[in-house]
């Protein structure tokens, strides 16, 4: 372990070359311009490569290309940026690419404010490109746990084979704190899985039982045939029924009902009556308003997604069951309050900001005092 | 020229291919596949990346890494692939449509750069996958399936754009001389920075019918009648041009490539 006070955009640039990422392509965006900045300064010290490009969606295209050519991949962005970003993100998936985009978001829709926090894109994480799609969301919300959260990005992107999107927030982003950062080594590092037969032995076909085929990378004699259109298990482009609905529903169930995609931190859950969840920077008031509420022997819990998609709804359905009240505080109009509402079968409380500030303790605190009957 | 055997480079096992009768897009692949055997390019070495269209389409029919990426975006795949396997041979095929329009952008920043990609333009003069739109490409004056009055756009001449972006070699031929085409692919193949080549390859479905110029044959015809040499174009003014395809080589030079210029900059920073 080494103590160091690290931004979190910072945070993330380290995090990734950890975790083995040798290339990055970006285009500098408000409040994500550090992590395009670091990148730029570490990669070529790894033997690395990055590079500028003339936009948001060459940035993507450009990671998927290198990431073909089996090089794990990263670019980051935020609001404007993450929509053009959409169509690839897609393609990611269906081409099954495993890479890895940074959303610091910001306020919106449009440019909105560049440099307030929000959280108004939870839902374009998951649903922002066409089509059905598997993707996983990771939300951190501190500087260390963007780190690690990077690493567990990458891992998760290259094993399973699809985008990883890690959505931090301009409070995140911009946040400096002192951070205790593992020992290289001390984090594990996954890889793609790799076609253990020679090119002149590897066929594709024979790997169409598995979720996760093998991926060969370009340039090596494996003769990949890649494409966004529907296909078989050949590469080939397929409109049958059968082939096309096996591959969207593989493809999908490489995220849903995996319990082992989903990461949370749980704060006085077991008695609680009134239930906080919160995520990102928002989260950083409601613990510190939960804490509170507890020092004073309330019985009030705190649920941290980590992993915001797939959503915890197993996890949220049991808690809510238990729970008098929940509360959902977001930089949002009730994104997540909503999912929170389907999870737990009833209504919750929402506590929604859209004036480009964090939420405080303090009002997080009355909101449970008043949600509890305390106040 | 003899003709190389290039069976081995094809993967005929999906077809009848999706092309359609007459359409240029199997001659200009045939001189690919040819320029490939000329160089002595193992298949190997050789990454085919494809936009959207009916040209992007070609990649899925060959025995070597293909990728058939989305509309627009195939020359910002080929940036990525090349920046990461700058050892590779990485030829982009993509339409006037996917190249000019959608992915204009990439086109002319690829070029600015002097990435070593090879960026190879079936040139149809028409989006002939989604049925005949006119491209900025298209002619003024031609019928197609959103200019039904006549088209009122000026065209792109994507050689001068993409010379006036940095490309370090840039060529126009048509599919009606294959032998000239094939060299020139070779020679763009073989060129170490970002080479360019406009293939003028006919869409008789959809520009051809539109447009009343009759059957495959006539339509071929028509673009050997508008087909000028480069060296008779100098003589030529700019109203005798209008409308004509100005075949030849533009730009021949050899500053550094952009690859190999990055691998100096991690050298002497210490990277591998």
């Amino acid at each position: 372990m080494k103590t160091i006070l690290l931004q979190g955009n910072e945070a993330c640039a380290r995090g990734a070359i950890a975790a083995g990422c040798r290339f990055f392509a970006g285009y500098p965006i408000t409040p994500s311009s550090e992590i395009v900045e670091a990148m730029a300064r570490e990669l070529p010290l790894v033997g690395g490569s990055f590079i500028q490009m003339e936009d948001e969606i060459g940035s993507i295209a450009a990671c998927l290309g290198a990431s073909l050519a089996g090089v794990k991949s990263l670019t980051a962005t935020s609001g404007p940026g993450f929509s053009l970003k959409q169509e690839n993100i897609g393609y990611a998936a269906m081409a099954e690419i495993p890479v890895v985009v940074v959303n610091v978001q910001r306020f919106g829709p449009s440019t909105g404010m560049p440099t307030a926090p929000a959280q108004g894109d939870f839902y374009q994480t998951r649903w922002g490109t066409h089509g059905d799609h598997p993707v996983v969301v990771l939300a951190p919300w501190s500087v260390e746990e963007t780190y690690r959260l990077t690493i567990r990005a990458f891992n998760l992107s290259e094993v399973h084979r699809l985008p990883v999107i890690l959505l931090m927030d301009e409070g995140v982003g911009h946040l400096r704190e002192r951070v205790e950062l593992p020992e290289e080594g001390e984090l594990a590092v996954w890889e793609r899985p790799k076609p253990k037969e020679p090119p002149d032995l590897f066929d594709p076909v024979a790997h169409a039982g598995e979720e996760v085929p093998p991926m060969p990378p370009l340039g090596a004699g494996y003769r990949l045939r890649v494409t966004g259109l529907v296909h078989g298990s050949d590469g080939f482009p397929s409109e049958s029924p059968e082939t096309v609905a096996k591959l969207l529903r593989r493809l999908c169930g490489k995220v849903e009902g995996k319990p082992e995609l989903l990461q949370a931190e749980e704060e006085g859950t077991d008695d609680a009556r009134v239930l906080v969840v919160a995520y990102g920077s928002t989260a950083r008031g409601a613990a510190a308003a939960v804490r509170e509420a507890r020092e004073r022997g309330l019985p009030v819990g705190l649920f941290r997604p980590v992993t915001v998609w797939p959503f915890p709804e197993a996890r949220i359905g049991e808690l809510a069951a238990q729970a008098g009240e929940i509360l959902v505080p977001e930089l949002s109009l009730g994104q997540l309050s909503r999912e929170v509402e389907r999870a737990a079968g009833r209504r919750v409380r929402s506590l929604t900001r859209v004036d480009g500030n964090h939420w405080s303790p303090g009002e997080i605190l009355a909101a449970i005092e008043e949600a509890g009957g305390w106040s | 020229m003899e003709l190389a055997d290039i069976s081995d480079l094809l993967d005929e096992s999906h077809f009848p291919h999706i092309l359609c009768a007459g359409c240029g897009h199997g001659i200009a692949l045939r001189a690919i596949l040819q320029a490939i055997r000329k160089l002595n390019l193992p298949a190997e070495r050789v990454v085919m990346v494809g936009g959207i269209g009916c040209s992007s389409r070609v990649v899925g029919y060959v025995r070597m890494d293909s990728i058939h990426t989305t509309h627009g975006r195939a020359v910002a795949f080929a940036t990525g692939i090349k920046l990461a396997r700058p050892d590779l041979k990485v030829l982009v095929i993509a339409g006037d449509g996917d190249l000019a329009a959608i992915g204009g952008n990439h086109l002319i920043h690829a070029a600015r750069r002097n990435i070593g990609l090879t960026v190879l333009c079936f040139n149809n003069e028409i989006y002939g996958m989604t049925s005949g739109q006119y491209s900025p490409t298209t002619p003024p004056g031609s019928m197609s399936a959103t200019s039904p009055y006549g088209a009122i756009e000026r065209t792109f001449d994507l050689c001068r754009l993409v010379e006036a972006a940095g490309a370090t070699y840039v060529a126009r031929s048509t599919v009606n001389e294959v032998f000239i085409l094939t060299e020139y692919i070779g020679r763009a193949i073989a060129h170490e920075g970002f080479s360019f080549l406009d293939i003028v390859s006919p869409c008789p479905t959809y520009f051809g019918r539109q447009n009343r110029l009759g059957d495959p044959v006539k339509l071929y015809e028509s673009v050997k009648d508008r087909t000028v040499r480069a060296k008779a174009a100098t003589k030529m003014s700019a109203e005798e041009l209008e409308g004509k395809l100005v075949v030849g080589e533009f730009v021949r030079k050899n500053p550094p490539e952009y690859t190999a210029e990055y691998r100096r900059l991690v050298a002497a920073r210490g990277g591998k």
